[in-house]
C-alpha cells in the first residue's frame, strides 16, 4: 500500500502528532546549530539562552505590557478595516455598478505598501495610536474589500436563480443567498488578513514607538540580545497560530454545511 | 379545454448572440404553445435543442430574442414565485436544512413563522421526507434532494410549476418511484405543470400532453395528447396504449436525435 496517495485524508492523530514533529525537528535544529557552536552567539543566540531572555523580559521589563499592545493595534485596526470592508466587498460583489466604480482604485490601493505609509502616518498622525492603528487598517482594509467582492462575485448563479424563482427581492438574494452562501469565505479572508497584519504592526513598532513587540525588538538589537529578538519574533508566531486556530475553530462551528 | 389557458408562448425565439467570431446561437425557433389550466405538459426533446432555454424563459430567469410569454393575461417580464422552478442541476441552498430550504419562498414573502410550519410539515410528508427535516442538503442523496426541491417549489403554491429534467442525474428504480411520486402529488392537487425531459417513457407516463420538439434549432415538432387513465400505476409502462405511444414517440425523437448527431 502506498503511503502517500495524493488527497488521501489522514487521521486526526496522525495530524497533530506530524505537526508537532516538525517543531520538535525544527528547535533540535536550532538547538545543535547553536550549542553546537556551529553558529557564533552574536548572531543567533541558543534556545535556552532565548527562554531566559525571554523570561527576564516578562518578570523584569514588563514585556507583557508589550504584547498587549501590540494585540490590541492589531485587532483594532483590522476589526476596524472588518467593519467597513466587509460590507464595501459585499455591495461590491454583489452590484456591478459599484464594482465598476470602486474596483480600479481598490485594485491600485491594494498594491500600495502599508508599511511605506508609516512616514507619512507619522506626519499626519503623531507616533500615537492613531497612526498604529491606520497602518493596519490601510494594510488590510482594501485586501478585505477585493476578496470579499470576488468571493461574493462567484456564488453559484443557479442559487441565485432559485432564489429569484422563490420570490426573493433583489435585496432578499443579497441578504438570504449572497451573504449566507460566501460567509465561510469572508470568514476564511479575514483570517488570512490578519495574519498580514501582524506584519503591519511589527513595521509600524519599528519606528517611532515607545510600547509593542517591535518597540522591543528594535531596542534588543541596540544591545544585541539576539535571544530577545528571537522570543518575540516567536511570541508572535504562536499568537498567530493561536488565533489561527481559533479562527478555524469558529469557522467549523459555523459552517458546518461547508465541510465535505 | 383550449379556454381555459393559464399560460400562452407567443412566437417565443431565442438566438443566443455570437461570442468571439463564432456564429450566434440559434437556440430556438418561433414557438406558439398555449397551456391549460391544471395541464400536465412534458416537453421531450433530443439533447442542446433549446428545452432549458424555452423553460428558463417561461421562469423569466431569460429574455427571449423575441416574442412573449403570458402568465395569466399578465406579460411575463422577470422571475417570481408564480412560476416555481426545479432546476436540472441541485439548486438546494447548501447552508439550510431540508426544512428551512422548503421553507425559503414563505419567509421571503413574510408568512408567519405558524403557517410556515405547517406548510413545511405538510410539504415534508408530502414528499416522503419525515425525519430528514434537520437533515443539510450535503446529507442527502440526489433523490432526496430533488425531492426537497419539489417541496419547495409546491410549498410557495405557485400557479404552475415548471421543473427541467428533475430526475435526469437518477438511477432507474429512483426515477420510477419520483415520477409515481410526482405524479401522484399531481393527480391530487392538480397543480399545472410543465416537466422537460429527454426520456420517452417519463414523458408519456407523466403527461396529459406531450410537446415533442426538434433538434436545433429548437421547434414543436409535434403535439400529442396522452389519454391513460387517472390514477396511473407504474404498470401503464407495459400497456398496449403506452406501447403504441411510445413506438411513435419514439419515431418522432429519433429522427431528431440523428439530425442532432449529424450537426455535431
Ligand atoms: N447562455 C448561452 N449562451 C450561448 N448558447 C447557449 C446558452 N445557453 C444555451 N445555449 C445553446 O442553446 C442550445 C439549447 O440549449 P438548452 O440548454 O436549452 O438545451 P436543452 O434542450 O436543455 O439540452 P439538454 O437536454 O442537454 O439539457 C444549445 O445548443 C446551447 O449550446
Ligand atoms: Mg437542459
Amino acid at each position: 500500500m502506498a503511503l502517500l496517495r495524493p488527497l488521501e485524508p489522514v487521521s486526526q492523530r496522525t495530524r497533530i502528532l506530524l505537526g508537532v514533529a516538525f517543531f520538535v525537528i525544527f528547535f533540535a535544529a536550532w538547538a545543535a546549530a547553536t550549542l553546537g557552536g556551529y553558529v557564533s552567539k552574536t548572531f543567533l543566540a541558543d534556545p535556552i539562552t532565548m527562554v531566559k531572555d525571554g523570561w527576564i523580559l516578562l518578570t523584569k521589563f514588563g514585556f507583557a505590557h508589550d504584547i498587549g499592545m501590540t494585540v490590541w493595534r492589531v485587532l483594532g485596526g483590522f476589526v476596524l478595516a472588518a467593519v467597513i470592508g466587509v460590507p464595501i466587498g459585499i455591495l461590491m460583489g454583489a452590484y456591478k455598478p459599484i464594482e465598476a466604480f470602486l474596483e480600479p482604485f481598490v485594485s491600485f490601493a491594494r498594491y500600495l505598501p502599508a508599511s511605506a505609509f508609516v512616514p507619512l502616518l507619522i506626519l499626519w498622525a503623531g507616533i500615537g495610536e492613531t497612526q498604529k492603528l491606520l497602518v493596519i487598517f490601510i494594510g488590510s482594509f482594501f485586501q478585505i474589500i477585493l476578496m470579499v467582492a470576488v468571493s461574493v462575485s462567484n456564488t453559484r448563479r443557479d442559487l441565485v436563480e432559485a432564489a429569484y424563482t422563490l420570490g426573493s427581492t433583489s435585496i432578499g438574494v443579497v441578504r438570504r443567498v449572497l451573504i449566507p452562501a460566501t460567509a465561510p469565505d469572508i470568514a476564511e479572508t479575514l483570517r488570512l488578513v490578519l495574519g498580514w497584519a501582524w506584519t503591519y504592526v511589527i513595521v509600524a513598532e519599528l519606528i517611532g514607538s515607545s510600547s509593542g513587540i517591535g518597540h522591543m525588538i528594535i531596542e534588543s538589537q541596540a544591545l544585541m540580545a539576539t535571544g530577545q529578538i528571537i522570543f518575540g519574533i516567536i511570541v508572535i508566531g504562536v499568537i498567530g497560530l493561536v488565533s489561527d486556530l481559533l479562527f478555524k475553530f469558529v469557522n467549523r462551528q459555523f459552517f458546518a454545511w461547508r465541510l465535505a | 379545454m383550449r379556454t381555459d389557458a393559464i399560460l400562452r408562448i407567443e412566437q417565443v425565439s431565442r438566438i443566443f448572440p455570437a461570442v468571439s467570431g463564432r456564429q450566434p446561437v440559434r437556440a430556438l425557433e418561433p414557438t406558439d404553445l398555449t397551456i391549460a389550466r391544471n395541464d400536465f405538459i412534458t416537453i421531450l426533446g433530443p439533447s442542446g435543442c433549446g428545452k432549458s432555454t424555452l423553460l428558463r424563459i417561461v421562469a423569466g430567469l431569460d429574455t427571449p430574442t423575441s416574442g412573449r410569454v403570458v402568465l395569466d393575461n399578465r406579460a411575463v417580464t422577470g422571475p417570481g414565485p408564480d412560476r416555481g422552478m426545479v432546476f436540472q442541476s441541485y439548486t438546494l441552498f447548501p447552508w439550510l436544512n431540508v426544512a428551512d430550504n422548503i421553507a425559503f419562498g414563505l419567509r421571503e414573502r413574510g408568512v408567519s413563522e405558524t403557517i410556515i410550519h405547517e406548510t413545511v410539515a405538510e410539504y415534508v410528508a408530502k414528499v416522503g421526507l419525515r425525519g430528514f427535516e434537520n437533515h443539510l442538503p450535503k446529507q442527502l442523496s440526489g433523490g432526496m434532494q430533488q425531492r426537497t426541491a419539489i417541496a419547495r417549489a409546491l410549498a410557495n403554491n405557485p400557479e404552475i410549476l415548471l421543473l427541467d429534467e428533475p430526475f435526469g442525474a437518477l438511477d432507474n428504480q429512483t426515477r420510477g418511484l419520483m415520477q409515481e411520486l410526482l405524479l401522484g402529488i399531481w393527480e391530487r392537487e392538480r397543480k399545472t405543470v410543465i416537466f422537460v425531459t429527454h426520456d420517452i417513457e417519463e414523458a408519456i407516463f407523466m403527461a396529459s400532453r406531450v410537446i415533442v420538439m426538434t433538434a436545433r434549432p429548437g421547434r414543436i415538432k409535434a403535439d400529442i395528447a396522452v389519454d391513460l387513465p387517472h390514477p396511473r400505476h407504474y404498470t401503464v409502462k407495459t400497456s398496449p396504449e403506452f406501447s403504441t405511444l411510445k413506438a411513435r414517440l419514439t419515431e418522432e425523437i429519433r429522427a431528431e436525435a440523428v439530425l442532432a448527431a449529424e450537426a455535431h
